[in-house]
Protein backbone atom coordinates (compact mmCIF):
# COMPACT_ATOMS: atom_id res chain seq x y z
CA UNK A 1 0.00 0.00 0.00
CA UNK A 2 2.83 2.60 0.85
CA UNK A 3 4.04 1.76 -2.47
CA UNK A 4 1.74 3.08 -4.13
CA UNK A 5 0.90 6.20 -3.25
CA UNK A 6 4.00 7.46 -3.72
CA UNK A 7 3.53 6.52 -7.44
CA UNK A 8 0.66 8.89 -7.91
CA UNK A 9 3.14 11.92 -6.36
CA UNK A 10 5.77 11.64 -8.79
CA UNK A 11 3.93 11.33 -11.52
CA UNK A 12 2.48 14.45 -10.46
CA UNK A 13 5.16 16.08 -9.77
CA UNK A 14 6.55 15.62 -13.12
CA UNK A 15 3.18 16.09 -15.22
CA UNK A 16 4.36 19.14 -16.71
CA UNK A 17 7.37 17.32 -18.43
CA UNK A 18 6.24 14.13 -18.47
CA UNK A 19 3.10 15.94 -20.88
CA UNK A 20 5.06 17.67 -22.89
CA UNK A 21 7.43 14.96 -24.01
CA UNK A 22 4.27 12.71 -24.58
CA UNK A 23 2.57 15.11 -27.02
CA UNK A 24 5.52 15.59 -28.52
CA UNK A 25 6.05 12.05 -29.36
CA UNK A 26 2.15 12.30 -30.89
CA UNK A 27 3.33 14.86 -33.20
CA UNK A 28 6.21 13.92 -34.46
CA UNK A 29 4.38 10.88 -35.07
CA UNK A 30 1.88 11.74 -37.09
CA UNK A 31 3.37 14.77 -39.62
CA UNK A 32 0.90 16.21 -41.46
CA UNK A 33 1.51 17.80 -44.62
CA UNK A 34 -1.70 20.18 -43.84
CA UNK A 35 -0.91 22.82 -41.79
CA UNK A 36 -4.26 23.70 -40.61
CA UNK A 37 -5.06 20.50 -39.49
CA UNK A 38 -1.51 19.86 -38.17
CA UNK A 39 -2.75 22.97 -35.78
CA UNK A 40 -6.23 21.70 -35.05
CA UNK A 41 -4.93 17.89 -34.28
CA UNK A 42 -2.06 19.57 -32.21
CA UNK A 43 -4.95 21.47 -30.20
CA UNK A 44 -6.63 18.20 -29.44
CA UNK A 45 -3.87 16.03 -28.44
CA UNK A 46 -2.97 18.51 -26.32
CA UNK A 47 -6.17 19.12 -24.49
CA UNK A 48 -6.81 15.00 -24.61
CA UNK A 49 -2.91 14.33 -23.03
CA UNK A 50 -3.46 16.81 -20.63
CA UNK A 51 -7.33 15.41 -19.26
CA UNK A 52 -5.73 11.90 -19.51
CA UNK A 53 -2.36 12.66 -17.59
CA UNK A 54 -5.13 14.42 -14.84
CA UNK A 55 -7.40 11.52 -14.89
CA UNK A 56 -4.54 9.03 -14.80
CA UNK A 57 -2.73 10.88 -11.53
CA UNK A 58 -6.09 10.72 -9.65
CA UNK A 59 -6.37 7.30 -10.46
CA UNK A 60 -2.60 6.47 -9.15
CA UNK A 61 -3.57 8.24 -6.09
CA UNK A 62 -6.63 6.78 -5.52
CA UNK A 63 -4.18 3.04 -4.46
CA UNK A 64 -6.31 1.22 -6.25
CA UNK A 65 -3.89 0.04 -9.28
CA UNK A 66 -5.13 -3.56 -9.35
CA UNK A 67 -8.24 -3.14 -10.85
CA UNK A 68 -9.15 -0.89 -13.86
CA UNK A 69 -12.82 -1.71 -13.83
CA UNK A 70 -13.11 -0.22 -10.38
CA UNK A 71 -14.71 3.18 -9.52
CA UNK A 72 -11.79 5.05 -9.27
CA UNK A 73 -10.89 4.46 -12.86
CA UNK A 74 -14.19 5.16 -14.37
CA UNK A 75 -13.38 8.78 -15.53
CA UNK A 76 -10.33 7.62 -17.38
CA UNK A 77 -12.24 4.88 -18.73
CA UNK A 78 -15.14 7.14 -20.15
CA UNK A 79 -12.09 9.90 -21.62
CA UNK A 80 -10.60 6.72 -23.66
CA UNK A 81 -13.98 5.17 -24.86
CA UNK A 82 -15.29 8.49 -26.25
CA UNK A 83 -11.80 9.03 -28.13
CA UNK A 84 -11.22 5.23 -29.19
CA UNK A 85 -14.88 5.47 -30.62
CA UNK A 86 -14.20 8.95 -32.37
CA UNK A 87 -10.90 7.91 -33.96
CA UNK A 88 -12.58 4.49 -35.00
CA UNK A 89 -15.20 6.89 -36.96
CA UNK A 90 -12.92 8.60 -38.61
CA UNK A 91 -11.18 5.68 -39.56
CA UNK A 92 -7.61 5.77 -37.63
CA UNK A 93 -6.59 2.55 -37.58
CA UNK A 94 -5.97 0.40 -34.49
CA UNK A 95 -2.21 0.82 -34.32
CA UNK A 96 -2.40 4.49 -34.51
CA UNK A 97 -5.24 4.93 -31.90
CA UNK A 98 -4.03 2.50 -29.20
CA UNK A 99 -0.36 4.15 -29.90
CA UNK A 100 -2.17 7.27 -28.33
CA UNK A 101 -1.27 4.93 -24.44
CA UNK A 102 2.23 3.49 -25.60
CA UNK A 103 3.79 6.09 -26.22
CA UNK A 104 3.31 8.05 -22.70
CA UNK A 105 5.39 4.36 -21.57
CA UNK A 106 8.61 6.41 -22.06
CA UNK A 107 8.63 9.89 -20.77
CA UNK A 108 6.50 8.61 -18.08
CA UNK A 109 8.78 5.69 -17.29
CA UNK A 110 12.32 7.94 -17.68
CA UNK A 111 10.90 10.12 -14.99
CA UNK A 112 10.21 7.40 -12.84
CA UNK A 113 13.33 5.96 -13.03
CA UNK A 114 15.26 9.20 -12.18
CA UNK A 115 13.21 9.48 -9.31
CA UNK A 116 13.64 5.76 -7.57
CA UNK A 117 16.83 5.52 -9.19
CA UNK A 118 18.57 5.01 -5.50
CA UNK A 119 16.01 2.09 -4.80
CA UNK A 120 15.85 -0.83 -6.81
CA UNK A 121 12.98 -2.72 -5.70
CA UNK A 122 10.28 0.46 -5.93
CA UNK A 123 12.11 1.27 -9.17
CA UNK A 124 11.10 -2.35 -10.25
CA UNK A 125 7.89 -2.03 -8.30
CA UNK A 126 6.77 1.33 -10.29
CA UNK A 127 7.78 0.49 -13.35
CA UNK A 128 5.82 -2.36 -13.20
CA UNK A 129 2.47 -1.08 -11.94
CA UNK A 130 2.73 1.52 -14.47
CA UNK A 131 3.42 -0.71 -17.28
CA UNK A 132 0.48 -3.26 -16.50
CA UNK A 133 -1.68 0.27 -15.71
CA UNK A 134 -0.76 1.18 -19.27
CA UNK A 135 -1.46 -2.38 -21.03
CA UNK A 136 -4.63 -2.56 -19.39
CA UNK A 137 -5.41 0.93 -20.51
CA UNK A 138 -4.08 -0.06 -24.21
CA UNK A 139 -6.83 -2.72 -24.55
CA UNK A 140 -9.42 -0.96 -23.40
CA UNK A 141 -8.77 1.53 -26.17
CA UNK A 142 -8.74 -2.02 -28.32
CA UNK A 143 -12.15 -2.82 -26.80
CA UNK A 144 -13.92 0.29 -27.50
CA UNK A 145 -12.40 0.92 -31.13
CA UNK A 146 -13.71 -2.46 -31.77
CA UNK A 147 -17.27 -0.96 -30.68
CA UNK A 148 -16.79 1.81 -32.87
CA UNK A 149 -16.19 -0.01 -36.45
CA UNK A 150 -18.77 -2.12 -35.90
CA UNK A 151 -21.33 0.71 -35.81
CA UNK A 152 -19.42 1.56 -38.98
CA UNK A 153 -19.95 -1.58 -40.29
CA UNK A 154 -23.83 -1.62 -38.83
CA UNK A 155 -24.67 1.65 -40.56
CA UNK A 156 -23.21 0.39 -43.74
CA UNK A 157 -25.02 -2.64 -43.88
CA UNK A 158 -28.04 -0.33 -43.36
CA UNK A 159 -26.98 1.51 -45.95
CA UNK A 160 -26.49 -0.98 -48.65
CA UNK A 161 -30.01 -2.56 -47.19
CA UNK A 162 -31.72 0.62 -48.94
CA UNK A 163 -29.50 0.36 -52.02
CA UNK A 164 -30.33 -3.44 -52.32
CA UNK A 165 -33.96 -3.17 -53.27
CA UNK A 166 -34.29 -0.64 -55.97
CA UNK A 167 -37.60 0.72 -57.17
CA UNK A 168 -38.10 0.27 -61.26
CA UNK A 169 -40.31 2.02 -63.34
CA UNK A 170 -42.26 -0.24 -65.63
CA UNK A 171 -44.16 2.29 -67.74
CA UNK A 172 -45.73 5.25 -67.16
CA UNK A 173 -47.79 5.03 -63.93
CA UNK A 174 -46.38 1.32 -63.18
CA UNK A 175 -43.89 0.75 -60.48
CA UNK A 176 -41.80 -2.28 -59.83
CA UNK A 177 -40.26 -3.77 -56.91
CA UNK A 178 -38.42 -6.91 -57.20
CA UNK A 179 -37.30 -7.73 -53.74
CA UNK A 180 -34.59 -10.03 -53.53
CA UNK A 181 -33.34 -11.91 -50.46
CA UNK A 182 -35.15 -12.07 -46.72
CA UNK A 183 -37.33 -10.06 -45.37
CA UNK A 184 -36.81 -8.75 -41.77
CA UNK A 185 -38.48 -6.57 -39.72
CA UNK A 186 -35.95 -3.73 -40.07
CA UNK A 187 -35.50 -4.41 -43.87
CA UNK A 188 -39.39 -4.63 -44.53
CA UNK A 189 -39.77 -1.59 -43.42
CA UNK A 190 -36.84 0.36 -45.24
CA UNK A 191 -38.26 -1.51 -48.60
CA UNK A 192 -42.21 -0.16 -47.02
CA UNK A 193 -40.89 3.53 -46.99
CA UNK A 194 -39.05 3.48 -49.85
CA UNK A 195 -41.60 2.08 -52.42
CA UNK A 196 -43.96 4.72 -51.01
CA UNK A 197 -41.59 7.42 -51.45
CA UNK A 198 -41.83 6.39 -55.16
CA UNK A 199 -44.77 6.17 -55.87
CA UNK A 200 -45.72 9.33 -54.16
CA UNK A 201 -42.85 11.21 -56.43
CA UNK A 202 -43.69 9.04 -59.27
CA UNK A 203 -47.58 9.81 -59.05
CA UNK A 204 -47.40 6.05 -59.91
CA UNK A 205 -50.61 4.12 -59.35
CA UNK A 206 -49.58 0.53 -59.67
CA UNK A 207 -46.87 -0.87 -57.75
CA UNK A 208 -45.95 -4.54 -58.79
CA UNK A 209 -43.91 -6.28 -55.63
CA UNK A 210 -42.18 -9.10 -57.17
CA UNK A 211 -41.12 -11.82 -54.13
CA UNK A 212 -39.59 -14.22 -56.87
CA UNK A 213 -36.15 -13.44 -55.10
CA UNK A 214 -37.57 -13.95 -51.71
CA UNK A 215 -37.13 -17.50 -50.35
CA UNK A 216 -39.44 -17.75 -47.17
CA UNK A 217 -42.79 -16.12 -46.73
CA UNK A 218 -44.21 -16.83 -43.96
CA UNK A 219 -46.94 -14.71 -41.03
CA UNK A 220 -44.61 -12.05 -40.59
CA UNK A 221 -43.54 -11.24 -44.18
CA UNK A 222 -46.56 -11.75 -45.25
CA UNK A 223 -47.70 -8.82 -42.71
CA UNK A 224 -45.03 -6.45 -43.88
CA UNK A 225 -46.33 -7.15 -47.43
CA UNK A 226 -50.28 -6.59 -46.58
CA UNK A 227 -49.23 -3.50 -44.69
CA UNK A 228 -47.10 -2.02 -47.31
CA UNK A 229 -50.07 -2.84 -50.02
CA UNK A 230 -52.56 -1.18 -47.10
CA UNK A 231 -50.10 2.14 -46.99
CA UNK A 232 -49.97 2.33 -50.78
CA UNK A 233 -53.92 2.11 -51.18
CA UNK A 234 -54.32 4.91 -48.43
CA UNK A 235 -52.17 6.93 -50.43
CA UNK A 236 -54.77 5.96 -53.65
CA UNK A 237 -52.20 3.68 -55.29
CA UNK A 238 -52.83 -0.16 -55.43
CA UNK A 239 -50.11 -2.45 -55.51
CA UNK A 240 -49.88 -6.29 -56.79
CA UNK A 241 -48.11 -8.84 -55.81
CA UNK A 242 -46.57 -11.61 -58.39
CA UNK A 243 -43.33 -14.04 -57.95
CA UNK A 244 -45.37 -16.42 -55.99
CA UNK A 245 -43.78 -19.49 -56.10
CA UNK A 246 -45.88 -22.55 -55.90
CA UNK A 247 -44.21 -23.40 -51.80
CA UNK A 248 -45.31 -20.08 -51.06
CA UNK A 249 -48.89 -20.39 -52.01
CA UNK A 250 -48.94 -23.76 -50.52
CA UNK A 251 -47.70 -21.78 -46.79
CA UNK A 252 -49.94 -19.20 -47.44
CA UNK A 253 -52.91 -21.67 -47.39
CA UNK A 254 -51.65 -23.74 -44.63
CA UNK A 255 -51.00 -20.81 -42.66
CA UNK A 256 -54.27 -19.58 -43.97
CA UNK A 257 -52.76 -16.19 -43.77
CA UNK A 258 -55.82 -14.21 -45.59
CA UNK A 259 -54.63 -11.74 -48.46
CA UNK A 260 -57.72 -9.64 -48.07
CA UNK A 261 -58.16 -8.24 -51.95
CA UNK A 262 -54.92 -8.23 -52.51
CA UNK A 263 -54.08 -8.96 -56.77
CA UNK A 264 -51.66 -11.65 -56.83
CA UNK A 265 -49.99 -13.55 -59.65
CA UNK A 266 -47.37 -15.77 -60.68
CA UNK A 267 -45.28 -14.11 -62.74
CA UNK A 268 -43.96 -10.44 -62.99
CA UNK A 269 -45.34 -10.83 -66.50
CA UNK A 270 -48.87 -11.48 -65.65
CA UNK A 271 -48.67 -8.76 -63.07
CA UNK A 272 -47.59 -6.51 -65.59
CA UNK A 273 -50.20 -7.48 -68.08
CA UNK A 274 -52.61 -6.87 -65.29
CA UNK A 275 -51.67 -3.08 -64.58
CA UNK A 276 -51.56 -2.03 -68.01
CA UNK A 277 -55.43 -2.89 -68.24
CA UNK A 278 -56.02 -1.24 -65.14
CA UNK A 279 -54.08 1.89 -66.29
CA UNK A 280 -56.35 1.32 -69.22
CA UNK A 281 -54.04 0.63 -71.41
CA UNK A 282 -53.89 -2.03 -74.27
CA UNK A 283 -50.93 -3.95 -76.10
CA UNK A 284 -51.41 -4.08 -80.11
CA UNK A 285 -49.78 -6.25 -82.31
CA UNK A 286 -48.50 -5.11 -85.50
CA UNK A 287 -46.29 -6.64 -87.78
CA UNK A 288 -42.64 -6.21 -86.31
CA UNK A 289 -40.40 -3.26 -88.59
CA UNK A 290 -37.34 -5.53 -90.70
CA UNK B 1 -39.77 20.20 -12.26
CA UNK B 2 -38.47 21.21 -15.38
CA UNK B 3 -34.84 20.53 -16.46
CA UNK B 4 -32.99 20.26 -19.43
CA UNK B 5 -34.27 16.78 -20.26
CA UNK B 6 -37.58 17.04 -18.97
CA UNK B 7 -40.23 19.43 -19.56
CA UNK B 8 -43.83 18.95 -18.18
CA UNK B 9 -46.60 20.76 -20.90
CA UNK B 10 -50.34 21.50 -19.62
CA UNK B 11 -53.45 19.62 -21.32
CA UNK B 12 -56.37 21.94 -20.74
CA UNK B 13 -57.30 23.46 -23.77
CA UNK B 14 -57.67 22.26 -28.24
CA UNK B 15 -54.91 24.23 -28.43
CA UNK B 16 -52.47 22.62 -26.07
CA UNK B 17 -52.73 19.29 -27.84
CA UNK B 18 -51.91 21.05 -30.79
CA UNK B 19 -48.82 22.57 -28.70
CA UNK B 20 -48.03 19.40 -27.82
CA UNK B 21 -47.72 17.60 -30.66
CA UNK B 22 -45.12 20.78 -32.15
CA UNK B 23 -43.08 20.27 -29.02
CA UNK B 24 -42.62 16.25 -29.78
CA UNK B 25 -42.26 16.91 -33.38
CA UNK B 26 -39.20 19.48 -32.09
CA UNK B 27 -37.66 16.68 -29.82
CA UNK B 28 -37.86 14.17 -32.34
CA UNK B 29 -36.44 16.11 -35.06
CA UNK B 30 -33.61 16.54 -32.61
CA UNK B 31 -33.23 13.44 -31.61
CA UNK B 32 -32.44 12.57 -35.41
CA UNK B 33 -35.65 10.33 -35.57
CA UNK B 34 -36.67 9.44 -39.26
CA UNK B 35 -39.76 10.53 -40.39
CA UNK B 36 -41.48 8.01 -39.94
CA UNK B 37 -40.39 7.62 -36.68
CA UNK B 38 -41.56 10.86 -36.06
CA UNK B 39 -44.88 10.50 -37.13
CA UNK B 40 -45.71 7.83 -35.49
CA UNK B 41 -44.86 9.18 -32.32
CA UNK B 42 -46.45 12.82 -32.78
CA UNK B 43 -49.41 10.65 -33.84
CA UNK B 44 -49.30 8.40 -30.41
CA UNK B 45 -48.77 11.85 -28.70
CA UNK B 46 -52.08 13.57 -30.75
CA UNK B 47 -54.03 10.38 -29.50
CA UNK B 48 -53.32 10.41 -26.15
CA UNK B 49 -53.15 14.25 -25.22
CA UNK B 50 -56.77 14.14 -27.01
CA UNK B 51 -57.77 11.08 -24.22
CA UNK B 52 -56.09 13.23 -21.39
CA UNK B 53 -58.46 16.45 -22.73
CA UNK B 54 -61.77 14.64 -23.65
CA UNK B 55 -62.25 11.68 -20.92
CA UNK B 56 -59.57 13.10 -18.34
CA UNK B 57 -61.02 16.20 -17.54
CA UNK B 58 -57.67 17.73 -18.33
CA UNK B 59 -53.97 16.68 -17.14
CA UNK B 60 -50.33 17.04 -18.40
CA UNK B 61 -47.57 15.38 -19.99
CA UNK B 62 -44.28 15.06 -19.40
CA UNK B 63 -42.09 15.34 -22.54
CA UNK B 64 -38.31 13.52 -21.21
CA UNK B 65 -35.20 13.22 -23.46
CA UNK B 66 -33.99 9.79 -22.55
CA UNK B 67 -29.98 9.05 -22.96
CA UNK B 68 -28.82 5.77 -22.31
CA UNK B 69 -25.42 5.02 -23.45
CA UNK B 70 -24.94 5.12 -27.14
CA UNK B 71 -29.38 5.22 -27.26
CA UNK B 72 -31.33 7.45 -27.27
CA UNK B 73 -35.04 8.09 -26.76
CA UNK B 74 -38.18 9.65 -25.75
CA UNK B 75 -40.88 9.49 -23.25
CA UNK B 76 -43.82 10.88 -22.86
CA UNK B 77 -46.09 10.39 -19.66
CA UNK B 78 -48.97 11.21 -19.84
CA UNK B 79 -51.62 11.87 -16.30
CA UNK B 80 -55.16 13.30 -15.26
CA UNK B 81 -56.84 12.88 -12.78
CA UNK B 82 -60.48 11.72 -14.37
CA UNK B 83 -62.66 8.87 -13.95
CA UNK B 84 -60.11 6.24 -14.88
CA UNK B 85 -60.53 3.63 -17.58
CA UNK B 86 -62.83 0.71 -15.92
CA UNK B 87 -61.47 -2.25 -18.12
CA UNK B 88 -58.11 -1.73 -19.62
CA UNK B 89 -57.78 -4.90 -20.91
CA UNK B 90 -60.88 -4.57 -23.38
CA UNK B 91 -59.75 -0.86 -24.61
CA UNK B 92 -56.53 -2.21 -25.46
CA UNK B 93 -57.83 -4.61 -27.01
CA UNK B 94 -60.47 -2.59 -29.42
CA UNK B 95 -57.41 -1.36 -31.40
CA UNK B 96 -59.13 1.42 -33.03
CA UNK B 97 -63.00 2.03 -32.48
CA UNK B 98 -64.42 5.11 -34.73
CA UNK B 99 -67.22 5.54 -32.68
CA UNK B 100 -65.90 7.04 -29.65
CA UNK B 101 -65.62 5.53 -26.18
CA UNK B 102 -63.73 5.45 -22.93
CA UNK B 103 -59.56 4.31 -24.30
CA UNK B 104 -60.05 5.51 -28.22
CA UNK B 105 -57.20 4.99 -30.11
CA UNK B 106 -54.97 3.43 -26.96
CA UNK B 107 -54.52 0.11 -28.83
CA UNK B 108 -53.61 1.66 -31.85
CA UNK B 109 -51.47 4.22 -29.98
CA UNK B 110 -49.52 1.08 -28.00
CA UNK B 111 -48.78 -0.45 -32.03
CA UNK B 112 -46.82 2.84 -32.73
CA UNK B 113 -44.21 3.03 -29.66
CA UNK B 114 -41.49 0.74 -28.25
CA UNK B 115 -42.66 0.75 -24.32
CA UNK B 116 -46.01 0.94 -23.15
CA UNK B 117 -47.45 1.45 -19.98
CA UNK B 118 -50.91 2.34 -18.38
CA UNK B 119 -52.09 2.24 -15.39
CA UNK B 120 -55.31 3.58 -14.44
CA UNK B 121 -57.95 3.73 -11.47
CA UNK B 122 -61.63 4.18 -11.51
CA UNK B 123 -62.11 7.42 -9.59
CA UNK B 124 -58.59 8.47 -9.54
CA UNK B 125 -57.56 9.17 -12.66
CA UNK B 126 -55.33 7.37 -15.36
CA UNK B 127 -51.50 7.46 -16.36
CA UNK B 128 -49.96 6.21 -19.93
CA UNK B 129 -46.62 6.45 -20.39
CA UNK B 130 -45.18 6.01 -24.14
CA UNK B 131 -41.39 5.56 -25.06
CA UNK B 132 -39.88 5.63 -28.32
CA UNK B 133 -35.98 4.20 -28.71
CA UNK B 134 -33.67 5.68 -32.02
CA UNK C 1 -60.98 33.49 -35.89
CA UNK C 2 -58.41 31.05 -37.94
CA UNK C 3 -60.54 29.52 -40.98
CA UNK C 4 -59.32 26.75 -43.52
CA UNK C 5 -60.22 28.61 -46.44
CA UNK C 6 -62.25 26.83 -49.53
CA UNK C 7 -62.02 27.57 -52.93
CA UNK C 8 -64.18 27.09 -55.71
CA UNK C 9 -63.04 25.90 -59.10
CA UNK C 10 -66.37 24.90 -61.45
CA UNK C 11 -68.45 22.69 -59.89
CA UNK C 12 -65.85 21.61 -57.49
CA UNK C 13 -64.52 23.05 -54.26
CA UNK C 14 -61.06 22.71 -53.29
CA UNK C 15 -59.17 22.54 -49.74
CA UNK C 16 -55.91 22.63 -48.88
CA UNK C 17 -54.99 21.58 -44.89
CA UNK C 18 -52.01 23.59 -44.04
CA UNK C 19 -51.80 23.98 -40.84
CA UNK C 20 -51.82 21.86 -37.69
CA UNK C 21 -55.43 21.69 -36.83
CA UNK C 22 -57.05 21.48 -33.31
CA UNK C 23 -59.93 19.96 -33.31
CA UNK C 24 -62.55 22.90 -32.73
CA UNK C 25 -60.74 23.91 -36.70
CA UNK C 26 -60.83 20.56 -37.74
CA UNK C 27 -65.48 20.76 -36.79
CA UNK C 28 -65.33 24.20 -38.46
CA UNK C 29 -64.13 22.71 -41.48
CA UNK C 30 -66.65 20.31 -41.45
CA UNK C 31 -69.22 22.69 -41.04
CA UNK C 32 -68.21 25.16 -43.50
CA UNK C 33 -67.23 22.63 -45.95
CA UNK C 34 -70.77 20.92 -45.83
CA UNK C 35 -72.71 24.53 -45.79
CA UNK C 36 -70.55 25.44 -49.25
CA UNK C 37 -71.31 22.06 -50.90
CA UNK C 38 -75.12 23.18 -50.84
CA UNK C 39 -74.62 26.89 -51.00
CA UNK C 40 -72.72 26.07 -54.54
CA UNK C 41 -74.09 23.32 -55.22
CA UNK C 42 -70.86 21.43 -55.75
CA UNK C 43 -70.05 17.97 -57.51
CA UNK C 44 -67.12 17.21 -56.08
CA UNK C 45 -64.81 18.41 -53.20
CA UNK C 46 -60.99 18.00 -53.55
CA UNK C 47 -58.98 18.13 -49.97
CA UNK C 48 -55.25 18.04 -50.07
CA UNK C 49 -53.56 17.08 -47.52
CA UNK C 50 -49.57 17.21 -48.56
CA UNK C 51 -48.76 19.47 -45.83
CA UNK C 52 -50.24 17.67 -42.95
CA UNK C 53 -47.58 15.83 -41.71
CA UNK C 54 -50.40 13.92 -38.82
CA UNK C 55 -53.08 12.63 -39.26
CA UNK C 56 -54.75 11.15 -36.10
CA UNK C 57 -58.32 9.05 -35.30
CA UNK C 58 -59.95 12.51 -34.90
CA UNK C 59 -58.77 13.79 -38.16
CA UNK C 60 -59.01 10.51 -40.00
CA UNK C 61 -63.11 10.64 -38.66
CA UNK C 62 -63.59 14.21 -39.86
CA UNK C 63 -62.44 13.38 -42.90
CA UNK C 64 -64.57 10.44 -43.26
CA UNK C 65 -67.24 12.92 -42.18
CA UNK C 66 -67.09 14.89 -44.58
CA UNK C 67 -66.76 12.14 -47.20
CA UNK C 68 -70.21 10.72 -45.90
CA UNK C 69 -71.99 14.22 -45.45
CA UNK C 70 -70.65 14.60 -49.03
CA UNK C 71 -72.10 12.15 -50.67
CA UNK C 72 -75.59 12.43 -48.89
CA UNK C 73 -75.59 16.16 -51.10
CA UNK C 74 -74.61 14.39 -54.13
CA UNK C 75 -70.88 15.37 -54.35
CA UNK C 76 -67.94 13.09 -54.45
CA UNK C 77 -65.13 13.57 -52.34
CA UNK C 78 -61.36 12.52 -52.63
CA UNK C 79 -58.34 12.86 -50.56
CA UNK C 80 -55.31 13.72 -51.78
CA UNK C 81 -51.54 13.69 -51.20
CA UNK C 82 -51.14 11.73 -48.21
CA UNK C 83 -47.41 11.78 -47.36
CA UNK C 84 -45.87 7.96 -47.26
CA UNK C 85 -44.83 8.56 -43.19
CA UNK C 86 -48.58 9.50 -42.68
CA UNK C 87 -50.01 5.95 -44.36
CA UNK C 88 -47.75 4.03 -42.67
CA UNK C 89 -48.80 5.38 -39.43
CA UNK C 90 -52.56 5.14 -40.18
CA UNK C 91 -51.92 1.63 -40.82
CA UNK C 92 -50.29 1.08 -37.34
CA UNK C 93 -52.85 2.33 -35.84
CA UNK C 94 -55.21 0.68 -37.52
CA UNK C 95 -57.39 3.52 -38.89
CA UNK C 96 -58.70 2.52 -42.49
CA UNK C 97 -60.38 5.91 -43.40
CA UNK C 98 -63.31 3.89 -44.91
CA UNK C 99 -65.58 5.61 -47.33
CA UNK C 100 -62.93 8.04 -48.16
CA UNK C 101 -61.58 7.87 -51.28
CA UNK C 102 -57.96 8.95 -51.98
CA UNK C 103 -55.71 9.98 -54.62
CA UNK C 104 -52.41 10.65 -55.29
CA UNK C 105 -51.76 14.28 -56.14
CA UNK C 106 -54.14 16.88 -57.37
CA UNK C 107 -54.28 16.28 -60.75
CA UNK C 108 -55.25 12.45 -60.02
CA UNK C 109 -57.95 13.41 -57.67
CA UNK C 110 -58.96 16.00 -60.35
CA UNK C 111 -59.39 13.29 -62.89
CA UNK C 112 -60.80 11.00 -60.60
CA UNK C 113 -63.66 13.57 -59.71
CA UNK C 114 -64.32 14.88 -62.96
CA UNK C 115 -64.94 10.96 -64.43
CA UNK C 116 -66.99 10.19 -61.40
CA UNK C 117 -69.60 13.87 -62.26
CA UNK C 118 -69.62 12.37 -66.00
CA UNK C 119 -70.61 8.74 -65.01
CA UNK C 120 -73.47 9.86 -62.82
CA UNK C 121 -77.15 10.01 -65.04
CA UNK C 122 -79.11 13.00 -65.16
CA UNK C 123 -81.65 13.30 -62.26
CA UNK C 124 -84.57 13.06 -64.20
CA UNK C 125 -86.85 11.82 -61.30
CA UNK C 126 -89.08 15.23 -61.01
CA UNK C 127 -91.64 14.09 -58.48
CA UNK C 128 -93.78 17.82 -59.34
CA UNK C 129 -93.55 17.91 -63.10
Amino acid sequence: MQQQNPLGEIVRQHEADILADWIKEQLERDRSPNTRISLVREAEVRELCKNFLQHFIQGLQSGQTHNLQGPEWSELRNLLSVFSRDRALQGYTPTETASFIYLLKKPLFARIGQTLAKNSDSLYQAIWTTNDLLDGLGLQVMEAFQKGREEVISRQQQEMMELSTPVVKLWDGILALPVIGTLDSARSQAVMESLLQTIMETGSKIAIIDITGVPTVDTLVAQHLMKTVAAARLMGADCIISGIRPQIAQTIVHLAIDLGGISTKATLADAFRLAMQRAGMNIVSQPARA
Amino acid sequence: MNTPNRCVLDIRTETDVVVVRQKVRAVAVDLKFSLVEQTKMITAASELARNVLNYGGGGSVAVEVLIHGTRNGLRLTFEDQGPGIPDIATALKDGFTTGGGLGMGLGGAKRLVNEFEISSRVGEGTRVVITRWK
Amino acid sequence: MEQIPILKMGSILLVSIQVDMHDRLAMQLQNDLTEKIVSSSARGVLIDISSLGMVDSFIGQMLSNIAGMSRILDAETVVVGMQPAVAITLVELGLTLKGVRTALNVEQGMDYLKSFASSQPENFIDEYS
